[in-house]
């Protein structure tokens, strides 16, 4: 999701460039390895791939197609750290060439899609990419690499006291599920198919232990679960949250955000941050090698 | 293809398309910071910056009406909210975000076509922004058009094939592996001529009186603007 | 007179054990037009390639009277200009004055000269009207002429081409073997276009399984191995 200028709040917009462009970085130079700038044709030709292959159409049932978001394969073949710069690269010529997202949400949607995504995404391979579970954690870093950006956008403007119906929420939520899911099968689809053309294509995941790529990770699934849990456990939480730091700036009269509190969504959304907490578990705890 | 028409836009010749990138950069940001804070006075506010950036346009000899449009890309989605608003019963709330909004693109906008993008990464790297990251913005844009044809040509041919996730797979794993092979090329050829880590950027732009006053200009103007207006309301 | 290019005993081997190059044995002279002719797969581009250290194989390179090493590559590719089959890939800078400036910038050229050598050699093939204009609106025969501007650039003392009439419709093609045949360097040409050599090139090698078989004149190797 490209947040266009105009929806966030300016603590929350100021406070993700702040946190994006730091990110960014330290991230393009772990990417560039030292002063060889040999690998920006590569990053820029894939990033150029990434564009076109959003054009290839996967059918998904229901006479629908979807097509690739990118940041997990990428992240799968060139790394998490040379994906997190294409994704930065094709988020900002989204931005600039077709006015697909805001110049000062630019940090937001960067955080989102090309920092949180990225390495979310990255790090079911990193952990189980080696084993038997390997298609599986193909499948689920693409899911999360959607799925934490998606919720992370979501949030960002929920806090900047974005008005959203229930109906709203509850489609956007669903909505985000399915591409996570067709992202995941995309991307282990496509990655099956290049191991056939060339194996070479196919990272096989580092066997350090990447400490800021688990605390990057962790970040983005606590953040996402705590977002969903407050969406759902506290419906006036957002509002009164709004309220308190200033950040709504229209008058509050008659101003609610009604979710399916005691519906399915809250239970779903429960569910997700238990997961999330599971998982996180794991990521601290660590895997020996 | 949409980039097409803004890469021409981008190559005039007016006063505005010689100015400085990094002078037009922070006037837009100046501008959108402006905008993007303002909460009172908003309907006038950003009529006022609308009416700013129609004129510079003008000014710029980019065609207004192609401009005024293209910002429009921001509106299915903006309107989506700002409907959730009106239901709501904020209809106040969902106006400021599409002002807000279309308003912002409109601004980036003009810089973009006023401004060759090669240049534009050029003035974002000299303000700061990772060298590294910008190269490869400039390349992804160099072949962005050509990879996207190739792309066009292997939609078809999947569609040809039965238009199955398989296929539409297998299409893509091809174009994966042809980008990879031309990206190897790209390397070959930079090789051949000398290449040895890094890339000499050509051109280098300075500041000159013009791009002072432009930026003196453009940086006091919305603020100038939004006093202004703040006062009446 | 010393060869521009001589290559004594060139093997190489790819990853996976094929042979390429089979003990190949060249010599290039000062201002002559060479063209190398043969199946595909026979050798020919893998050749070209050593010539400039693109690809290391075992024997000798000798260009320039330079031997062909780590170190002494970045001189041998500034007197060695390489043409590529695929100009899209050539031409990767986002203009064709930035593109053809690339050669001399990399060659410690100050920016203000490297646009000058730019103009000029854009000039030498009739491209300066589009010196701001991005490669990719460019037709096949006007990247190609802005390739060999690109390497005219940086002032070598040989060209080589692979393959250059690929893409090209016959009036381009005609143009092409016109300007190269005004060009005074050393050139080398691998090529399918008999027509094309046989106009530009005053004798040929043609190779067959990694190794150079014959040489002689375009119309003799057409003869003797039915190359048409």
């Amino acid at each position: 999701m490209h947040i266009p200028d105009g929806f966030l709040s300016t603590p929350v917009w100021a406070a993700m460039d702040a946190a994006a462009a730091p990110a960014v970085c330290l991230i393009a130079r772990r990417a560039q390895r030292g002063f060889d700038e040999s690998k920006a044709p590569l990053l820029g030709v894939m990033g150029a791939f990434v564009f076109a292959a959003q054009m290839i159409n996967f059918p998904v049932g229901l006479g629908t197609s979807t097509h690739l978001v990118g940041g997990a394969l990428l992240a799968f073949t060139l790394g998490p750290a040379a994906a997190s710069v294409v994704m930065a690269a094709i988020l900002a010529i989204q931005a600039l060439v077709f006015q697909d997202g805001g110049i000062l949400a630019l940090g937001a949607n960067t955080f989102n899609m090309a920092v949180l995504g990225v390495f979310a995404g990255y790090l079911p391979y990193q952990l189980w990419g080696r084993g038997r579970a390997r298609r599986a954690a193909i499948f689920a870093g693409a899911a999360l690499s959607v799925l934490t950006s998606a919720i992370l956008a979501l949030s960002e403007l929920l806090l900047s006291g974005v008005r959203m119906t229930a109906a709203m929420l509850g489609v956007s939520l669903a909505l985000f599920v399915i591409s996570a899911m067709a992202e995941g099968a995309i991307s282990l689809a496509v990655i099956g198919a290049l191991e056939s053309i060339q194996p070479g294509f196919v990272r096989q995941p580092s066997m350090q232990r990447s400490f800021a790529l688990a605390a990057v990770a962790l970040v983005a699934i606590l953040l996402v679960t705590g977002g969903v849990l407050v969406a759902s456990a506290a419906p006036d939480g957002i509002q009164k949250l709004g309220q308190a730091h200033n950040l709504i700036t229209t008058p509050l009269s008659g101003y609610q955000i009604s979710l399916l509190g005691e519906g399915w969504l809250a239970k779903a959304g429960a569910g997700v941050a238990g997961l999330g907490l599971v998982y996180g578990a794991c990521v601290l705890m660590g895997r020996k090698r | 293809m949409h980039h097409v028409v803004l890469d021409q836009w981008s190559r005039g010749s007016s006063p505005l398309h010689r100015r400085d990138p990094r002078a037009k950069i922070i006037s837009l940001l100046v501008l959108l910071i402006v905008l993007a804070t303002a909460t009172r006075g908003l309907p006038l506010l950003a009529v006022s910056f609308a009416g700013i950036l129609c004129a510079v346009a003008v000014w710029a000899r980019v065609p207004l009406g192609g401009v005024l449009s293209r910002a429009m890309l921001v509106l299915p989605f903006t309107l989506v909210f700002a409907a959730a608003s009106w239901i709501g019963g904020d209809p106040a709330r969902g106006a400021a975000l599409v002002l807000k909004a279309y308003v912002s693109a409109l601004g980036a906008l003009v810089v973009v076509s006023t401004t060759p993008l090669p240049m534009l990464l050029r003035g974002v790297e000299m303000l700061g922004a990772p060298r590294f990251l910008l190269m490869v913005a400039q390349f992804l844009y160099r072949y962005l058009f050509v990879i996207s044809e190739q792309a066009q040509h292997m939609r078809k041919a999947a569609a040809a094939r039965g238009g199955s996730f398989r296929s539409a797979a297998g299409a893509l794993a091809i174009l994966f592996a042809r980008s990879y092979e031309q990206a190897g090329d790209i390397h070959r050829a930079m090789l051949a001529r000398g290449f040895q880590g890094r890339f000499q950027p050509l051109s280098t732009p300075h500041f000159h009186k013009a791009d002072v006053v432009f930026l003196l200009l453009g940086s006091t103007a919305p603020i100038v603007v939004r006093a202004a207006l703040e006062q009446f309301v | 007179m010393a060869p521009v290019v001589e290559v004594r005993g060139l093997n190489y081997r790819y990853e996976d054990g094929t042979i390429a190059l089979r003990g190949v044995d060249f010599r290039l002279n000062a201002g002559e037009s060479v063209a190398l002719l043969g199946p595909n797969g026979s050798g020919k581009t893998t050749f070209i390639l050593h010539l400039n250290g693109l690809l290391w194989g075992d024997g000798d390179v000798v260009v320039c009277g330079l031997r062909l090493d780590k170190s002494s590559a970045p001189m041998v590719r500034r007197k060695m200009g390489m043409v590529f089959q695929d100009s899209e890939t050539q031409l990767f800078m986002p203009t064709v004055i930035d593109d053809v400036s690339f050669g001399p910038l990399n060659a410690g050229v100050d920016a203000h000269q490297a646009a000058e050598r730019a103009l000029a050699a854009l000039e030498r093939v009739g491209m300066s009207a589009a010196a701001a204009r991005a490669p990719y609106h460019l037709s096949a025969g006007e990247k190609k002429r802005v390739a060999i501007a690109g390497v005219l650039a940086m002032e070598p003392e040989i060209l080589v081409l692979d393959e250059p009439t690929t893409f090209l419709d016959p009036p381009a093609q005609r143009e092409l073997q016109s300007l190269l045949s005004g060009l005074p360097q050393a050139k080398l040409v691998v090529t399918h276009d008999l027509r094309f050599a046989d106009a530009l090139c005053s004798r040929a090698a043609f190779f067959r399984e990694g190794k150079i078989v014959a040489e002689g004149t375009v119309a003799e190797l057409m003869r003797r191995f039915e190359w048409d």
